[in-house]
């Protein structure tokens, strides 16, 4: 059985650096940075203050007030994007073969908030005063479950968890899905709201985060000398993928197809990368492999690039791996240098990169990078953006626990064999 | 109406989203108002704060419409 094409027909996004997709791009080609004080609870104590948190969102727009207030602020987030995205694929959902229409959503832990507010009220209040509506609103997989309430898609209905890679892994898992024949359309990417006491307590505790605190736009600084942590951050980016026939039929706009799919784990340690950066290497060279293309068929790789120390060397030394003296010659930028790192669902939103700079021609930069690095020597696109011919996209996710996951994607070519892109 | 009326009007449009001219005594929870089980939970739960009362599962269970409700605070209060 040949396996099926997969096509992206639509994004939608909540980010800190935009509620809808042309905002959001424009912010990004134009290197702003999301990052800024933290407005969600009091820092007193907490050494890092600042956060890419989403602004001027109100669930309300989208959903209604009773449903709103049975769910969690990554499900809000998660609703938002699917309907952003499901427009922008000029998606018509009472055409579709529900059965047929999945749900793949990556977030890292899921309703927080819910479960710090909850826990607070059994401490204050004893375990008869828990909200019967706190399982529901907290579970990871929440999201997803809404989303299939929402439009009535009953195919396949799962989250993936792996941190930081969660929804690259679940972004990959739509795609192989779609390549198995066992679903026309998949609805994916991810969603994480973090920014919130105990968990931004727990990530100061690891010294996981910039203290940057009094420069918030050049805290998060991918790749740079002066880079100190990362910048936890917040929101939902959601990709329609479909099945190339399905979307042809109905006439939709392909933004690009993904065709490329690895993922491992270093199995190393719980939150230290590989001193050698082989699992990451490994993933990438899986997804190559998968996508039939040589490393020198690559354009532009949007790494995962934290702003972490440790992190951007390694990312760099198992791209070099990986891509030989063709490392140099791609363009790597980070754009968690604006977006902050939204954890589970940063894999979705540079996925959405990829897609946008395949199809808009433009890199959106790694910026505050000012100060080169000696062990950070590949072309991360600096503080400004780049036109360029983007022909095929790799994005890269790792998260704690050794995991790591890559996607690639390419622009849309009805006749696309894998022997004609081997170089 | 009474003053029980109004408070317990303005948690049931809150918590459920409707609007306060839905909230009639005959109103039924489930039917007219759109809860589900869980919504009746913790509408209870909200009540048993807003006027300091406990309200035993046994109870909860007869309390089909708003008019019950408002009758059985009244005679606790």
């Amino acid at each position: 059985m040949t396996s099926k094409r997969a096509v992206v027909t639509g994004i939608g996004v909540v980010t800190p650096l935009g509620n809808s997709l042309e905002v959001f791009w424009n912010n990004l080609i134009e290197g702003k940075s999301g990052v800024g004080p933290i407005t969600r609870f009091d820092t007193k104590g907490y050494d890092s203050t600042i956060a890419a948190e989403v602004k001027d969102f109100n669930p309300k727009d989208f959903i209604d007030h009773k449903e709103a207030r049975r769910m969690d602020r990554f499900t809000h987030f998660a609703l938002a994007a699917t309907a952003m995205a499901v427009e922008n694929a000029g998606l018509d959902i009472d055409r579709i073969n529900r059965e047929r229409s999945a749900v793949i959503l990556g977030t890292g832990v899921g309703g927080l908030q819910t479960l710090e507010d909850q826990h607070k009220v059994m401490l204050d209040k004893g375990p008869g005063r828990v909200s019967p509506l706190f399982i529901p609103m907290m579970i990871a997989n929440m999201g997803a479950g809404q989303i299939a309430i929402k439009y009535g898609l009953r195919g396949c209905n799962v989250t993936t968890t792996s941190a930081c890679a969660s929804s690259t892994n679940a972004v990959g898992e739509a795609f192989r899905l779609i390549q198995r024949g066992q679903a026309d359309v998949v609805i994916s990417g991810g969603a994480e709201a973090p920014v919130t006491p105990l968990a931004v307590a727990g990530f100061c505790s690891m010294k996981a985060l910039s203290t940057h605190n009094d420069d918030p736009a050049g805290a998060s600084r991918p790749f740079d000398a002066g880079r100190d942590g990362f910048v936890i951050g917040e929101g939902s980016v959601i990709l329609v993928l479909e099945e190339m026939e399905h979307a042809l039929a109905r006439g939709a706009n392909i933004l690009a197809e993904i065709t490329g799919y690895g993922t491992s784990c270093d199995a190393y340690h719980i939150t230290a990368p590989d001193p050698e950066g082989a699992g990451a290497a490994l993933a990438m060279r899986m997804a190559l492999q998968d996508a039939g293309i040589q490393p020198a068929g690559i354009d532009y790789i949007n790494a995962h690039g934290t702003s972490t120390p440790l992190g951007d060397k390694l990312e760099t030394v198992a791209i070099k791996e990986v891509f030989g003296r063709h490392a140099y010659k791609m363009a790597v930028s980070s754009t968690k240098s604006m977006t902050g790192h939204l954890l589970g669902a940063a894999g979705g939103l540079e996925a959405a990169v990829c897609v946008l700079s395949i199809n808009r021609g433009i890199i959106p930069p790694t910026i505050n990078l000012e100060t080169p690095d000696p062990d950070c020597d590949l072309d991360y696109v600096p503080n400004t953006a780049r036109k360029a011919e983007i022909a095929v996209a790799l994005t890269n996710s790792f998260g704690f626990g050794g995991h790591n996951a890559t996607l690639i994607f390419e622009r849309f070519n009805l006749e696309r064999t894998a022997a004609e892109r081997v170089l | 109406m009474s003053a029980v009326f109004n408070r317990v009007k303005e948690i049931i449009v809150e918590q459920l989203g409707v609007e306060p001219e839905e909230v009639k005594l005959e109103a039924s929870f489930v039917d007219d108002l759109g809860a589900d089980s869980l919504d009746i939970v913790e509408l209870i739960m909200a009540l048993e704060e807003e006027f300091d009362l406990q309200i035993p599962d046994e109870d909860a269970e007869k309390i089909r419409k708003v008019g019950e409700v408002i009758k059985y605070i009244e005679e606790r209060k």
